[in-house]
């Protein structure tokens, strides 16, 4: 029999709740609305279960921190919003280089700069691709209820562990802000990956030597494998270098471990789709109005799905290429001026038309909005 | 230990030579951190050297501990989640004084304040000399730097002032001629169960020394033996410190360390989780 327990609760605890069943045992985090609710409950139940919380002096600290602990061998996370986000650009692409495992959560709310503070928007989509300078891995997921954020937080965890990486849990203040039941699963049922750790003796170790799947394995500091970790391009042994060829293949690497194993972090759910002439495209908070929205069109006979991914980084071209290819129409919903809606019409142009339905007025897109774009308004 | 015994021991000889120009102060300086890891006999795996970007932040790669090179102005935050992390480590900081006081000031300043057990030293040159001489926050006011070309308007901190009003449990000053003396504050800052911040005094002759007429290595090392006093000595004798750079142990006052306070916490839901 399961163990299985329910529990009606926020988005933003249960990604605390995800953390610390994928093994969160520290965080370091600053305030900042709509995402406090996971730093005061991380302070809340980290000791509780021997691991440690620090509210740091900025966002920037908070996420250098992790990448700290993280090295000294615990599994660490952070959590923010928009204006701290951007702050942690800088050390993002630090834990993309050196390869730390992480997770930044980011509760988007209304942008630019201080915005609106306690108001939903999807306006990070690209800046979780492109935020940090250089070219670099980008992975990000994007749950849309209280039950994903928690099963997602655990995902992230497992994607940033498996593949050394800083994995970005993009959620928005709809779903962090929700409340809805959460059914924790049984821990035995919970899949959990932990880094790869080496098992040579300390002087064979060569900290950045990449295993045949592209991914080194990983001592935590204080194991007695004394190793050099920089923010420069460094060669396999982890030491810093100028070697253009050193160079180019360690960003090439990088990238190609997230971007060749993009099935293993395909994460969609399509809704209606198998006789849909019309799709919508919808992530995060807006794939709830989404989908409502496919049942009132429905009513009308228009054979109307949703295809929504939650994997929003890499993308999943392959999805929506095949998407494409099947319908005739696709409206990409979103809380932003069209951020994911470029990537949709990038693979999706040459076989359907691509057409954006957009809201950053604060306020989640409605079904009714998204029946009146694709109805013309004619009822 | 002899030097040759101390450089195989402790550096990653492979590594070296360095990068650092003829004359630069930081050899001597990192010199000062090895031999004072070595005096107290201190195990090299549970040694960790952080530093952030800049000339001074080149010197965990020569150093053969657990060492991390991270972003400018960061090395304390991402030694804080080490340290965190786990306890039982020695957790070196090494920064420069634009990385420690520009950039990473308020790092610096909320490390001191929570008084985390890390042993914080700034290899302090008066200027930026990895991109080329540019004056930083401790500069002195009308020195010149090729940003400051009619004379440097600012006014420069007194790092070690700054790193005891903000907490540090035991801050001292060295320089890079006064090498036995930084060693010793070195050994008592890893000793000090606290923030521990010792400033070293470099010297750069290929960039300030130039721009301000200040003559060659040994000029600017002599400068150091000839105007630097020890506290101890002004205390006993106030004019002896007129326009003088005060060096020596500064402070020296336990408090509670930082990781500590948090195991108290742990604990008790420990022994919750025994009742």
């Amino acid at each position: 029999m399961s163990n299985n327990t329910y529990k009606l609760i926020q988005g933003n605890e249960a990604c605390v709740e995800g953390a610390l069943a994928a093994g969160m045992r520290f965080y370091a985090g600053y305030p900042i609305t709509p995402s406090t609710e996971i730093a005061e409950i991380s302070a809340q139940k980290l000791p509780v279960v021997d691991g440690k919380f620090i509210q740091m002096e900025d966002e920037i600290a908070s996420i250098a921190a992790i990448i700290g602990g993280s090295l000294a061998g615990l599994k660490s996370m952070t959590a923010t919003s928009g204006p701290g986000f951007s702050l942690m650009q800088e050390n993002i692409g630090y834990a993309a280089i050196a390869e730390i495992p992480c997770v930044i959560v980011n509760v988007q709310r209304g942008g630019p700069s201080t915005g609106m503070p306690t108001s939903p928007a999807q306006g990070d989509v690209m800046q979780a691709k492109w935020g940090t300078h250089g070219d670099h891995p980008a992975v990000a997921l994007t749950p849309n209820s209280v039950q994903e954020t928690y099963e997602y937080t655990i995902k992230a965890f497992n994607i940033a562990e498996k593949y050394r990486t800083p994995v970005i849990l993009l959620m928005d203040e709809t779903v962090g802000h929700m409340r809805e039941k959460l059914q924790f699963n049984d821990s035995s049922e919970i899949e959990i990956i932990d880094r790869k750790k080496p098992t040579c003796s300390p002087e064979e170790y060569m900290a950045y030597k990449p295993d045949e799947d592209m991914i080194p394995k990983m001592a935590s500091f204080g194991e007695g494998y004394r190793y050099h970790v920089t923010g420069l391009t460094h060669g396999e042994d982890g030491f810093p270098t100028n070697n253009n060829e050193i160079s180019g293949k360690l960003i090439q690497r990088i990238t190609d471990k997230i971007e060749k194993n993009i099935d293993d972090m395909s994460y969609y759910d399509e809704y209606k789709m198998e006789d849909a002439e019309i799709a919508i495209v919808a992530y995060g908070g807006v794939s709830r109005s989404a989908k409502s929205a496919v049942d009132e069109i429905r009513k009308k006979g228009i054979k109307i799905g949703l295809f929504r991914p939650i994997t929003i980084w890499p993308f999943l071209e392959k999805q929506i290429k095949s998407v494409s290819e099947k319908v005739d129409k696709i409206y990409v919903a979103e809380m932003n001026l069209g951020q994911y809606s470029l990537e949709v019409e990038r693979v999706a142009c040459k076989s359907c038309t691509v057409n954006k339905i957009n809201k950053v007025n604060g306020e989640l897109i409605t079904p009714q909005e998204i029946i009146d774009a694709v109805t013309g308004g004619r009822e | 230990m002899n030097c040759s015994d101390i450089t195989k021991k402790y550096y990653r000889v492979q590594k070296l030579t360095h990068i650092w120009c003829p004359g630069c102060g930081h050899g001597t300086l990192m010199n000062t951190v090895i031999r004072a890891i070595d005096k107290l006999g201190l195990n090299k795996d549970d040694v960790v050297v952080v530093s952030g970007i800049g000339c001074s932040s080149r010197a965990p790669g020569y150093m053969d501990f657990n060492t991390l090179h991270t972003t400018h102005g960061r090395a304390l935050a991402f030694a804080t989640g080490i340290k965190m992390a786990n306890p039982k480590l020695h957790v070196i900081v090494i920064m420069g004084d634009g990385d420690s006081s520009a950039i990473g000031g308020n790092h610096l300043i909320h490390a001191a304040r929570r008084n985390i057990d890390i042993t914080t030293i700034v290899f302090n040159n008066n200027i930026y000399g990895m991109t080329g001489g540019q004056y930083s926050p401790t500069t002195p006011t009308a020195d010149f730097a090729t940003t400051a070309p009619f004379g440097n308007i600012d006014v420069p901190f007194d790092l070690c002032k700054l790193a005891q009003g903000a907490g540090a449990t035991f801050v001292g000053r060295a320089t890079a001629y006064h090498a036995p003396l930084m060693q010793k504050l070195i050994e008592k800052g890893l000793q000090n169960k606290g923030f521990s911040f010792i400033e070293g005094l470099s010297l750069c002759p290929t960039y300030y020394g130039r721009k301000n007429k200040k003559g060659n290595a040994f000029n600017m090392h002599s400068y150091f033996k000839d105007n630097c006093v020890d506290l101890k000595v002004v205390q006993k004798n106030p004019e002896k410190g007129e326009n003088k750079i005060l060096i020596g142990e500064f402070f020296n006052g336990p408090k509670p360390e930082y990781t500590e306070s948090y195991q108290v916490i742990v604990d008790k839901f420990k022994e919750l989780r025994r009742d």
